[in-house]
């Protein structure tokens, strides 16, 4: 699936996006969180504050316990301060 | 029903926005347009620009699923979004939300509502440049609280459509 990352979770992984296979054992958006956080140092700090991540499955808001079978978009971002 | 939702670098012109949202309607009583603008300073410290980062795609999608809602609990005529993103100097405009409907109740109510939305749920990022470099400004509690005011209630008055 592709993962993007947005405003500061971009700049804290120092990338944009990525394609990732999660194991077929990651079932939702927060253990999505969570294996990511075990990647490495940076995906350590991006979510180090899981609660304060939102997420988007194709283009929609959802919560941390969104399944993400079947998904082919996520996106990570901060809470958004747009208009 | 003229709606108009465009995401866009370049300044806008808000009277060809609402020319436009009008143009071609005899039944428009009312238009209501509200005004997003770049202030010098952000939590008391000056500010020499505003870069905002958005979500390609899914922006323009959320402005979207917010405008036909506000169109289902209001007899609006017109809706236009226009949401900039990019770098954004002080005194330049960031958003316009722009609503028509027979009468105003409508138009002003569903300008709030949807910007009150907008605030919360469309996926823009803002950064700051400061003196002492740049920041991600963060989103405030009242912004989530104003949305949240929307939740249950109705409009008051049965409108004609």
């Amino acid at each position: 699936m592709r993962l993007l990352y947005f405003a500061w979770v971009r700049e804290r992984l120092g990338k944009a996006e990525e394609r990732l296979d999660p194991p077929a054992a990651v079932a939702t958006i927060g253990e999505l969180m969570n294996w990511l956080a075990g990647r490495g140092e940076q995906y350590a700090h991006a979510f180090e504050n899981a609660k304060v991540i939102r997420a988007a499955i194709d283009h929609r808001h959802v919560r941390p316990d969104a399944p993400i079978a079947g998904a082919s978009e996520i996106a990570f971002f901060p809470p958004m301060t747009g208009g | 029903m003229n709606v108009t939702v465009r995401l866009q670098r370049e300044v806008f012109d808000i009277g060809a926005e609402t020319a436009a949202m009008t143009r071609g309607r005899s039944d428009i009583g009312a238009v209501v347009t509200f005004i997003g603008i770049c202030r010098a300073d952000e939590n008391g410290a000056p500010i020499t620009a505003l870069t905002l980062e958005h979500y390609p795609g899914m922006a323009e999608a959320e402005i979207a699923r917010h405008v036909e809602e506000t169109c289902a609990r209001w007899p609006l005529r017109g809706v236009t979004v226009i949401h900039r993103y990019g770098r954004i100097e002080p005194g330049e405009v960031i958003v316009l939300v722009a609503t028509a409907s027979g009468h105003r109740e409508a138009a002003f109510s569903g300008a709030s509502f949807l910007m009150d939305y907008l605030k919360t749920r469309a996926p823009f990022w803002k950064q700051v440049e400061t003196a002492a470099g740049t920041d991600w400004v963060e989103a405030k509690a009242e912004d989530e609280a104003a949305a949240e005011r929307w939740a249950g209630a109705q409009p008051d008055v049965e409108q004609p459509r």
